[in-house]
């Protein structure tokens, strides 16, 4: 019974790290950024809700939702301002300069909020549990999961039904000919980007929530995206929600066995995946 | 005043000059053809007419303002659409979403949409929820001419139409020619195949080395001329 609990556990640990992992995918996915800050760029997401949390009173549900379109914006500007500058054949100069970005918000952060770890608290939400019979799931990871998988359908809604959808993929196959049919790729990767970061607040809030954060934190984030990422296969947003519960279900696993072994259990499954299937689970045909 | 105007035209590749003062014109209604060889400089002319390729100030214009400057999207808003060269159909898209991304952002009220598309070239319907690229060499030339048609554009710039396809598919694609015009687009063709671009167009551009060596309608141009001004004099 325990390892049904643990599998359990582990799978909506997964949808935390698909969270993580859907914006990383939706920018590399459309223009070819691998944007090195992105779990930096949740950590910032997170103090962002409790700076809105302490001055306006608000619960971190409702501090998120005021933070989602400052982090859209935020998103937008940072495509224009900077990287859509260095896009381009060579994937160095987005990878450096994503680098120092993520130096640039680490310490930013410790500079105005020092390195004590913070926490977000949802009030009696945060310790309730719904008892399933088999397993009993805390009510806080069911909705991380739950808005893991309303992310994953709304984005796949996005790309496959509607007109801006249609733009991202076409600008995604072939950006100049994206250009004949009026669309501006500048202002398309903007958006994206404004996109990207609004699943980055949601990640972010569900962070605050289930565990302490302090302004370090966001490089090992990133690495648990990458990986979700690279196990579902580059460009699958589903993939990246099996990318994800394989890692969180790896986790667990590891960690009933022996807890010092969980994380390194997590990294063990990414490996052997990419051993097995190199272009990961549900990779996409022509990449 | 002409549609569309090119006034001394020029255009680079980095240090390398493709286009050198090229002066073409084309009046609403009237389709022109580009003809040249290989590397003569058409495919670069029509780049430098939507945009692609930056111009000088002065050197382009399209209904009345100047557009050389502009970027490729501000050109297309204003009413131009381009068939590029090699189809260039986008693979993750559909057929019919391959036509509906030709109207992105744009409601330009006219004759094309879906379904005038559809009846231009039935075969797309039935093709439509297939990805775009999986669709034989002439039809995914269809995908390509209904996407640009889709925006209703008053010029319609297509590059080399014929480009490795076999003649009965070249003729049915020209067949749409007429329906094309009388939609209201003005339409300027650039063909390596003389003998389709004479029957279709009421002038002829040619083009050797990035000038125009010959222009003229084409009952006016003797076979002599014609190859002369394509291949060099001497050839």
């Amino acid at each position: 019974m325990i390892w049904v609990d643990t599998l359990v556990q582990g799978i909506l640990l997964g949808g935390l790290y698909a969270l993580f992992a859907a914006g990383l995918s939706l920018v590399f996915g459309i223009m070819r950024l691998v944007n090195l800050a992105h779990g930096d760029l949740i950590i910032l997401g997170a103090y962002l809700i409790l700076v809105i949390v302490s001055v306006l009173g608000l619960n971190p549900f409702l501090a998120a939702l005021v933070a989602l379109p400052l982090m859209f914006c935020f998103g937008w500007v940072l495509q224009r301002v900077v990287l859509n500058r260095v896009l381009g054949e060579d994937i160095l100069p987005p990878l450096l300069v994503t680098f120092g970005l993520s130096v640039v918000i680490q310490n930013a952060l410790q500079e105005g909020f020092t390195s004590d770890s913070q926490r977000l608290r949802p009030g009696p939400v945060e310790s309730a549990s719904l008892d399933l019979g088999i397993v009993t799931v805390g009510v806080m990871p069911l909705l991380t999961f739950a808005s893991a998988i309303l992310v994953i359908v709304g984005l796949n809604q996005l790309f496959y039904r509607t007109a801006l959808g249609r733009a991202f993929r076409a600008t995604s196959d072939d950006p100049v000919t994206a250009q004949l049919m009026g669309i501006r790729p500048d202002n398309l990767f903007a958006v994206a980007t404004g996109i990207a970061m609004v699943v980055v607040t949601i990640a972010a809030m569900y962070l605050g929530v289930r565990a302490n954060f302090d302004p370090t934190i966001g490089p090992a984030r990133l690495i648990y995206a990458f990986e979700a990422v690279i196990i579902g296969g580059l460009g699958s947003l589903w993939g990246t929600l099996a990318g994800g519960v394989i890692i969180g279900v790896a986790q667990t696993m590891g960690a009933a066995i022996n807890p010092e072994w969980q994380i390194l259990a997590g990294h063990v499954a990414f490996l052997v995946v990419l051993l097995i299937r190199p272009r990961g689970l549900f990779p996409r045909a022509q990449d | 005043m002409a549609l569309l105007e090119t006034r001394g035209l020029t255009a680079h590749y980095g240090d390398f000059q493709a286009l050198f003062g090229v002066d073409i014109t084309l009046e609403a209604g009237e389709t022109i053809a580009i003809i040249g060889s290989n590397g003569a400089g058409k495919t670069t002319l029509m780049r430098a007419i939507a945009g692609l390729l930056r111009s000088a100030p002065g050197m382009v214009h399209f209904d009345g303002q100047e557009i050389g400057a502009r970027s490729a999207a501000d050109i297309m808003g204003l009413g131009i659409a381009m068939v590029p060269e090699g189809r260039r159909l986008f693979p993750s898209l559909s057929v019919e979403e391959n036509l509906m991304i030709g109207a992105y952002g744009r409601k330009v009220p006219g004759p094309w949409h879906l379904d005038s598309v559809y009846d231009l070239f039935p075969i797309l319907k039935e093709r439509r929820h297939s990805p775009g690229t999986a669709l034989s060499g002439g039809q995914q030339q269809m995908v390509a001419v209904g996407r640009a048609l889709m925006s209703n554009p008053k010029v319609l710039l297509c590059d080399e139409l014929s480009l490795g396809l076999a003649p009965v598919v070249i003729r049915d694609i020209y067949a749409a020619m007429p329906r094309i015009l009388e939609g209201g687009a003005s339409v300027v063709i650039v063909e390596q195949d003389i003998g389709q671009a004479l029957k279709v167009a009421s002038r002829v551009y040619c083009v050797m080395e990035g000038r125009v060596t010959l222009t003229g309608r084409p009952a006016d141009l003797s076979r002599d001329a014609i190859h002369n001004a394509y291949f060099g004099a001497a050839a």
